[in-house]
């Protein structure tokens, strides 16, 4: 089943889905693998596994140190491939996505990168730095090993470039809440509900919703609204303050479990 | 230039502009506005008559008539670019970008800067045209180079110590876009250099033309010819695209761009990416170029005597041209930097930034070879006076040490310490 179509059928028996995030190596693969099974176990439906890059243009101060912090440890791409692959075998109930910036993947070499997340069961891409325009290999690559590139709606697309770029993706479009790198909390206003009104009307993909999200409020705001609710920095915030085993309750708690 | 590939801002294998998707809007929105002016041969007249006026241009080419004696070579011509207001080539494109900026109506500028050069440039260009201004400069380059950050907090900006990744130039610049993503409707970002996403180089090396224009003229006029070859150091690559394109067609000008070589480029400490073996082909900061990278596509620490040349790309412009060959690459280490700047110091009275000593270091290599009748120019990038802390701890000074240490204790002193 391809992940629009697993989304949508996860959809018929949920008021919302949820994607986590974490970065690979941060703090360490053991803590990652813990913080996974709560996620998985507490039913959340994707998770975005980050692949550290030196230079993250668009992550916010608390991922851009967790990335720094995974690298001086001396997290390698290869190590972040066989985790996944390990982890795709062991959380089936879960769609894996691999984030990450493109450097990352021209470096590895981009058919070998797209075809190897592909064989190990990985599910698609969220490249923020990689625009349409410039994607053409990704996104033909994408195509052959049916992996689905994620393309981004942010506050300032305007309807013409929605509808151009909804059609290069697949999977899920991760819609911006507001302006800005991650991790900056996004008022929950008329503003964010118009914007969600337009994307809507641009695509028949689900809609995922990122950037500032952190609350059982925040979450049910987005019910009916959009189709997945995208939880990043406050993860990471939870398990540096206090460590995994306060991931499973959290996530618990924004589903309204 | 040469624009082989046919999709718009790359050169050769170069260039792109691989950007967020929150910036799509505002690049489609300074593209046009880039294109308006470039096509409006008034703006270029307003562009030449502010730096005529308030940045001493033409800057002279000066003949350096005894370096020429001491090496016997080819005749030795110095483009002085340290005589620009602010000290150094970089005001050209930042009054450039000013001049776009108030046409585009926004009323905040963000830059990113090393050595502090492209900030205090910035920072004099917002006082000048009325614009709130906040410069990302790394911890490391504030800790560096206070004079400058005394400086531009003195023109009126605010200075954010950039304390992430390896906290120079390259972070500064992560950072300067991660306030762009936010503050776009009211922001512009003044990019330093001929690196970043199009239309930055094409729009950047446009500006710093004005040099070439005028270096061309100059050395006609001076010298009745073409010369045989022209030099510039490489950092991002402005001053030397700036100087090149005045003599890009003129196939028999040898263009030698001059990296830094740091303590060797067969240590890990420079920042040669065209010279040496450590560069390979990546994308960072929103360009395809080649980047000092491991395996993995991790960005490396680089180093330099030049806070100006720390830097891990190079422009996609001059990356073409080095692979076509139009320009060759040589690097020069700290070492020879030092020594070229004493040289030119003692024997001309003129004083070349750090950053420029690089070019200095590879025309003394070649205009010894080379004949009387020839003619060598080299682009002086900015002026080394104002780096007195950096170029006094370089020469290892100690009359200067002593007196830091006097003036330390008097401040601790009054400061009740």
């Amino acid at each position: 089943m391809n992940l629009t179509a697993d989304l949508q059928k996860r959809l018929q028996n949920k008021p919302i889905l949820l994607m986590t995030h974490l970065v690979l190596g941060y703090p360490s693969l053991e803590v990652n693998r813990e913080v996974i099974r709560q996620m998985a176990e507490n039913g959340v439906d994707c998770i975005e596994l980050q692949i550290p890059f030196s230079e993250p243009m668009a992550d916010g101060p608390v991922i851009l140190r967790a990335n720094q912090d995974a690298l001086n440890r001396g997290i390698r791409v290869a190590d972040c491939i066989q985790f996944a692959a390990d982890i795709v075998q062991e959380f089936p109930q879960v769609n894996f996505l691999f984030m990450t910036y493109y450097n990352i993947i021209f470096r590895y070499g981009e058919e070998d990168f797209i075809k190897g997340a592909a064989e190990i069961g990985i599910k698609g891409f969220i490249v923020p730095d990689l625009p349409p325009e410039e994607g053409e290999s990704y996104l033909s690559l994408s195509k052959k090993y049916r992996t689905a590139p994620i393309m981004f709606f942010t506050p300032t697309s305007t309807e013409e470039r929605m509808r151009k770029v909804e059609k290069m993706g697949s999977g899920f479009i991760y819609c911006v809440a507001r302006k800005g790198v991650t991790g900056k909390k996004t008022a929950m206003d008329d503003s964010l509900a118009r914007s969600l009104n337009s994307y809507r009307s641009a695509t028949s993909l689900p809609l995922a919703v990122g950037f500032g999200i952190s609350s059982r409020e925040d979450v049910a705001m987005l019910e009916g609204k959009a189709d997945m609710a995208v939880i990043g920095t406050a993860t990471i915030r939870l398990v540096d303050n206090q460590g995994p085993a306060a991931v499973g309750p959290f996530i618990a708690e924004l589903l309204g479990h | 230039m040469n624009q082989a590939n046919s999709k718009r801002g790359y050169f050769g294998n170069w260039g792109g502009a691989f950007i967020p998707e929150v910036l799509h809007q505002t690049f489609t929105e300074l593209n046009e506005a880039y294109l308006r002016v470039r096509g409006d041969e008034t703006f270029w007249q307003e562009y030449v008559d502010l730096m005529a006026n308030y940045s001493c241009r033409p800057t002279p080419l000066t003949f350096a008539e005894n370096l020429t004696k001491h090496f016997g070579g080819a005749r030795i011509y110095i483009k002085r670019e340290d005589l620009n207001h602010t000290g150094a080539h970089k005001a050209n494109n930042v009054m450039g970008q000013g001049l776009l900026v108030k046409r585009m109506g926004k009323k905040r500028v963000i830059a990113e800067t090393g050595a502090g050069q492209h900030g205090v440039a910035t920072a004099t260009m917002a006082a000048r045209f009325g614009f709130a201004c906040t410069i990302y400069m790394g911890e490391e380059d504030v800790a560096r180079q206070r004079p400058n950050v005394f400086w531009m907090e003195k023109l009126g900006a605010t200075v954010v110590p950039v304390t992430d990744g390896s906290r120079t130039l390259k972070d500064a610049i992560n950072e300067a876009f991660r306030d762009w993503v936010a503050s776009m409707d009211s922001t512009h970002y003044v990019l330093g250099t001929v690196c970043g996403p199009h239309p930055f180089p094409e729009m950047v090396a446009w500006f710093q033309s004005i040099i070439g224009q005028e270096a061309r003229k100059q050395i006609l006029a001076q010298h009745g010819n073409m010369p045989a070859a022209v030099y510039a150091c490489v950092g991002g690559g402005s001053n030397a695209l700036g100087i090149f394109q005045g003599f890009m067609a003129e196939r028999a000008v040898e263009l030698v761009g001059v990296e830094a070589g740091g303590k060797g480029i067969d240590t890990d400490h420079h920042a040669s990416r065209m010279t040496g073996t450590r560069a390979a082909a990546g994308v960072a900061q929103g360009y395809k170029t080649m980047f000092l990278q491991d395996d993995d596509g991790q960005m490396l620490d680089t180093h330099s005597i030049a806070a100006g040349l720390d830097y891990v790309g190079i422009s996609p412009i001059l990356a073409d041209l080095g692979d076509s060959g139009r320009v060759r690459f040589e690097a020069a280490t700290d070492r020879e930097v030092i020594e070229a700047l004493e040289l030119t110091m003692r024997t001309e009275g003129i004083i070349p930034a750090l950053e420029s000593s690089h070019a200095f270091v590879q025309a003394f290599k070649d205009a010894p070879e080379m004949n009387p009748h020839e003619a060598i120019i080299i682009n002086m990038s900015g002026r080394g006076d104002k780096d007195i802390f950096t170029i006094a701890h370089a020469f290892d000074d100690p009359s200067w040490k002593k007196f830091i240490i006097g003036r330390a204790q008097e401040y601790r002193k009054s400061s009740g310490e």
